[in-house]
């Protein structure tokens, strides 16, 4: 490890340093008192990762695949990260949607959490964010766990912060950490099930083995553990139901940071396991995702649909959405074709800026009204809020996938995938899922734009302090509308390495 | 004499500064009125130097953005794009003069916000018009409906937010499931979706297709209007009527039938659809929808409800052309998208003149007005005889040559159809005038005099009359629409 | 057959306990029997995994002067501590939220705890009124 000098030395590191720079400033945010260093600490924390994470797709764009081996333990004995294109796209994704959504929530948690308890959100921040990029950068199957867990409390904790402006989240915490618990420990038993199969844990290490091996019952039965485990933290149809309360009470600026990462690093998770640790057991992958990823995955996307449109608290409403977005990702890696994974992969990225962008702007409406944001909340606030309306509106297009917006090369690529495996039936229904999603959508922006408030409504102040963030965003909804080589190229290399063999 | 790529850019660009700048003129009237027309004036002289040039034989490029492989923005002006684009700007200067008055005249609110969007809609037009690829065309498809919706819902009452939702569920949610899933199979097959001359699909489509290929753009493009998507048409009725003039007459319904003719010649190309016989269905299709919404339209008492059903009617005499697939067939088409625009501009400039002046809606209302407003009438006569196609008015050269592209193509009960339909519109289009003068007034109005609503009708019909001399630009750019 | 279910007892035992806590998670309204379902649930898998690491006729893992001896496999062992670690993490962060729950809804039962959010519903549509037209 000692030839190259210091950059050498660092550039080795990265794929550990994205996850350890949150982790380890978390205790030192704890103990923190004063909420703007703690504030200032975490921006450090995850915007150190956004770096590295940037060096790391820059590096595996040259080089392919990074690994590095903690304490210096060779792998299979040792635990072992390893990022290729496909962990480092996930990752500047990830990181990237977190930096912005942690320079967001200085105003939004200011005005949502108790002032006594933000040193503490900070820690727990940086918690979920450390151990959501470990469980993507991970090679080591039980070590995914620990991330998942540190991460899953963590959420937890973020989620309950709500409770000091609606204690609807401590319910909404409770029931995440309970089906939460549930899903880690159905991918635990199904690890034990493999390891008792294999004798080991590395990814890479495992799928070889497994190719060798071959089809097995406790095998089997270990591999249903596993995706019933992610599923769970991925939010798939039926094991959404923890998703909605949780994402719709959480404080914006945390909804805003889960949506945008969390259940994509479980995606990511699903995707992994489906395609390079039982790659070699094709038969069961393929019975999997056509019997039980895609059709849920179709139901997720109406179910969710539909929901969203009854819907008529705002945050509640775009949780419901997440869940049909989610079904779109899983639909495009169940269909296992290596344009539908790159096309999960371009929304994926998308997504995370749709619904990040989102709720941060609901945090700004939420803030201003000082109360829930619903329907009825929301009458006229285009002309009372029109810079946070803009960029939610923007925001909202790219969410229905309208032309120059993200979420239009999000379609444009899903469908043609789908095309190209002649399945018509589900081109259909994704397209009529994708008009109905105007409704919900239409139904925010009429009430917003074309519904005048009345005299009595009160005045309500913008907040400046989150425009940067916000617009960011917003502006990157258009950007990769207008201009998505190269999310389509990493896509489509993560694709690749990922069907190709991967690990 | 301007570079055609600057024309181009200055065509595009024109209304989209007119836009941005309405609302910063919002207090002062005058300049934000003049706004439009001046911006009209401009954008068609734009428009001109791009045909003049298209005529001359060239093609005026503009790329603008690689979004990502085999994807793009550009643009680059086909023969029948230089059509359309002279149709939208030009009769956009008129539509402007006119929206002044009768926003004025009929005291709306909100005309800031209207004369943006108004804006907006014409340079998604000028885009649809002059754009490169498919992509383009139905990004600025959705763009031109999303512009519409808040003219359509202008009044901000029930019964405009109910129309309006039914405008952006048919054209939307047709846009959604049937038109971008027609784009992505054509992207599919053929890797690239720049138009070119003769199609591009001949080689990469299976012919067994092409029918489902067809249907999927014809239903996907829900701005045409065939029967039975057309209710949006109707329903769209309730926004003022320089919205329903210039629009629902001429941008918008005008860039569905565009779009479908763009799609069979230089999507399909018109040999690969004859020989594959995939658009027989069509020709039967549009034969159908011309003589039922003739029938409708003369049921309809309003006047601005007949004028909707009249124009469905017509825009299938295009669908129709594109259908038969024939070089004159769509020659005859896309010189129908001219005459009718002028044609029934001019009608609904009409209808809005009775309002604004007199507030008559209806054609029962109209009995013996007609020497009140001898002007106004005088208009709505040559648009009619243009849009029933008897000379001396334009409309009566697309009819002809419509007519010989069947016969071409040996469909001769499309001439029956076309027969009968003319006969149709001759009863319900000339029935409000034969009322105005031949019968005795039911109804005392007082007229209140707006100029600005009577010249440019006036205007429009002349135009009609003039567009039957001086059709040669048109003709020639028709024909080296399909010349190989 | 009686033999060979006896030759498993031991995933017997891991089955019933995992079966006992999924059920008391499922099917119990208050949230401490949820908690305690969900512990049980938990160690059913401690004890599969320690089970596993069991090799017949091996001792113990700590090294011995024999070179032949036949250990068990102590890795399990070690993975089952990390997860020991988690589960009382979880469960204490999950005691932690019950006892604020029980402070803000004056109640730990899920059918109580519901008609009160219910009630929050409603008065998240009554509070917003002054902004909707009359």
């Amino acid at each position: 490890m000692n030839d190259g000098g210091i950059i050498a030395i660092f550039l080795q590191n990265l794929p550990v340093l994205v996850v350890v720079i949150p982790l380890l400033l978390s205790p030192v945010v704890a103990i923190i008192t004063a909420p703007r260093l703690a504030w200032a600490i975490s921006v450090a924390g995850v915007g150190g990762a956004f770096l590295a994470a940037i060096l790391l797709q820059s590096i595996t764009g040259s080089i392919g695949r990074v690994t590095y081996h903690l304490g210096n333990w060779e792998p299979p004995w040792g635990i072992e990260f390893v990022v290729d294109s496909a962990t480092s796209l996930t990752l500047v994704i990830m990181t990237g949607l977190a930096f912005l959504a942690t320079l967001y929530a200085r105003a939004s948690l200011m005005s949502e959490v108790k002032h006594t308890d933000l040193g503490k959100c900070y820690a727990a921040w940086l918690l979920a964010s450390g151990g959501l990029f470990g469980l993507v950068a991970t090679g080591d199957a039980f070590n995914l766990f620990v991330f998942l867990e540190i991460s899953a409390l963590s959420s937890v904790i973020l989620i309950s912060m709500g409770a000091g402006a609606d204690r609807r989240a401590l319910s909404a915490g409770f029931n995440y950490l309970i089906i939460g618990a549930v899903g880690a420990t159905f991918y635990v038993i199904g690890v034990g099930f493999v390891y008792a199969i294999t004798g080991t844990l590395n990814i890479a290490d495992l799928a070889a083995r497994i190719a060798e091996i071959g089809g097995n019952a406790a095998l089997y039965a270990g591999f249903g553990f596993m995706i019933a485990g992610i599923m769970v933290k991925a939010a798939v149809f039926p094991v959404h139901i923890w998703l909605p309360a949780a994402y719709g009470y959480a404080p914006s600026a945390v909804s805003s940071l889960l949506a945008a990462i969390a259940t994509k690093a479980a995606l990511y998770v699903l995707a992994r396991l489906l395609f390079t640790l039982f790659a070699g057991v094709p038969d069961i992958t393929e019975l999997a995702v056509t019997y039980v990823i895609v059709p849920l995955s179709l139901a997720g996307i109406f179910v969710g649909t539909v929901m969203a449109i009854y819907e008529k608290d705002i945050k509640l409403l775009l949780a419901h959405s997440s869940v049909a977005q989610i079904g779109y990702i899983a639909l495009g890696f169940g269909l296992a074709s290596s344009a539908s994974v790159a096309a999960s992969f371009v929304h994926i990225g998308n997504h995370a800026l749709i619904k990040g962008g989102l709720f941060m702007a609901v945090g700004g409406f939420v803030a201003a009204l000082g109360s829930r944001a619903n329907l009825a909340s929301f009458v006229g606030i285009g002309r009372r809020m029109p810079i946070t309306a803009t960029a939610f509106t923007v925001c909202g297009l790219s969410l229905a996938g309208l032309p120059l917006t993200a979420g239009f090369i999000s379609k444009l690529y899903l469908v043609r995938a789908i095309l190209a495996e002649d399945a018509y039936v589900i081109t259909a229904l994704v397209l009529l899922s994708s008009a109905l999603s105007l409704i919900y959508l239409w139904k925010i922006i009429e009430v917003m734009w074309m519904q005048p408030a009345t005299a009595k409504a009160p005045n309500l102040a913008e907040n400046p302090a989150i425009y940067f963030p916000l617009w960011i965003v917003a502006l990157a909804n258009i950007w990769f509308g207008v201009d998505a080589s190269w999310l389509v190229a990493a896509s489509r290399a993560s694709a690749s390495a990922l069907l190709g063999g991967g690990l | 004499m301007m570079m055609p790529q600057t024309a181009l850019l200055v065509g595009i660009l024109v209304p989209l500064v007119v836009a941005c700048l309405t609302p910063f003129l919002a207090n002062r009237p005058l300049w934000r009125d003049a706004a439009g027309p001046l911006g009209g004036v401009a954008t068609f002289i734009a428009a001109l130097h791009v045909a003049l040039a298209v005529q001359a034989g060239e093609t005026p490029r503009l790329f603008v953005v690689q979004i990502a492989e085999g994807l793009a923005i550009d643009f680059a002006v086909t023969p029948l794009g230089a059509i359309f684009g002279l149709v939208a700007s030009g009769l956009w200067i008129f539509a402007g003069l006119y929206s002044v008055g009768y926003m004025r005249g009929a005291k709306e609110k909100h005309q800031t916000r209207f004369a943006a969007f108004y804006a907006v809609a014409v340079h998604a037009a000028m885009a649809i018009a002059w754009s490169g690829n498919l992509l383009v065309l139905f990004i600025f498809y959705e763009i031109l409906t999303f512009s519409t919706y808040p003219l359509v819902t202008h009044k901000e009452s029930q019964a405009a937010r109910d129309a309006g939702r039914l405008y952006m569920s048919i054209l939307v949610g047709t846009s959604i499931v049937l038109l971008l899933p027609a784009v992505i199979w054509v992207w599919m097959v053929t890797g690239n979706l720049e138009f070119s001359s003769g199609g591009i699909l001949a080689d990469a489509l299976d012919p067994k297709m092409a029918p489902m290929l067809l249907a999927l753009f014809a239903f996907g493009v829900g701005k045409a209007a065939l029967v039975p998507i057309h209710r949006w048409l109707p329903a769209a009725m309730v926004a003022p009527t320089p919205v329903s003039a210039l629009l629902h007459a001429v941008a918008v319904v005008k860039a569905g039938v565009f779009t479908i003719l763009t799609v069979v010649v230089y999507v399909f190309g018109i040999d690969f659809l004859s020989a594959s016989d995939a658009a027989t269905w069509l020709v039967w299709l549009a034969s159908f929808t011309i003589l039922s919404s003739s029938f409708v339209a003369i049921t309809k008492d309003d006047i601005k409800a007949r004028l909707a059903y009249s124009t469905i009617s017509q825009l299938s005499y295009i669908v129709l052309g594109a259908a038969i697939a024939s070089n004159m067939a769509v020659q005859g088409a896309a010189i129908h998208i001219v005459m009718h625009a002028a044609g029934k501009i001019t009608l609904f400039f009409c209808a809005g003149a009775f309002y604004v002046q007199a507030h008559l809606t209806k054609i029962s209302e109209l009995d013996g007005q007609g020497r009140e407003m001898p002007w106004v009438f005088a208009a709505f006569f040559i648009g009619a005889l243009s849009i029933i196609g008897i000379p001396p008015a334009g409309g009566s050269w697309s009819k002809f040559i419509l007519m010989v592209g069947a016969v071409d193509s040996q469909l001769y009960f499309v001439l029956a159809v076309l027969g009968l339909s003319s006969l149709l519109n001759i009863y319900y289009l000339l029935e409000p005038l034969s009322r105005g003068f031949f019968r005795s007034k039911v109804k005392e109005v007082t007229v209140e005099s707006h100029p600005l609503v009577v010249i440019p009708p006036v205007i429009t019909a002349l135009l009609s009359l003039a567009l039957f001399f001086y059709v040669d630009l048109f003709a020639d750019l028709a024909s080296l629409m399909v010349a190989p | 057959m009686l033999m060979q279910l006896a030759a498993i007892w031991n995933y017997l035992i891991v089955i019933l306990l995992m079966m006992v806590g999924l059920f008391l998670v499922i099917s119990s309204a208050n949230l401490v029997k949820k908690l305690v379902g969900l512990s049980i649930f938990q160690t059913s898998v401690f004890l599969f995994y320690i089970t596993l690491g069991r090799v017949s006729g091996g001792t113990a893992p700590i090294l011995t002067d024999a070179p032949d001896t036949l250990y068990s496999n102590p890795l399990p062992h070690v993975l089952i501590l990390t997860a020991i670690v988690v589960g009382v993490a979880t469960t204490a962060l999950g005691l932690a939220l019950i006892l604020r729950i029980k402070e803000s809804f004056g109640s730990i039962e899920e059918d109580e705890i519901l008609a009160a959010k219910n009630e929050s519903a409603a008065a998240d549509m009554a509070q917003a009124k002054p902004g909707v037209e009359a």
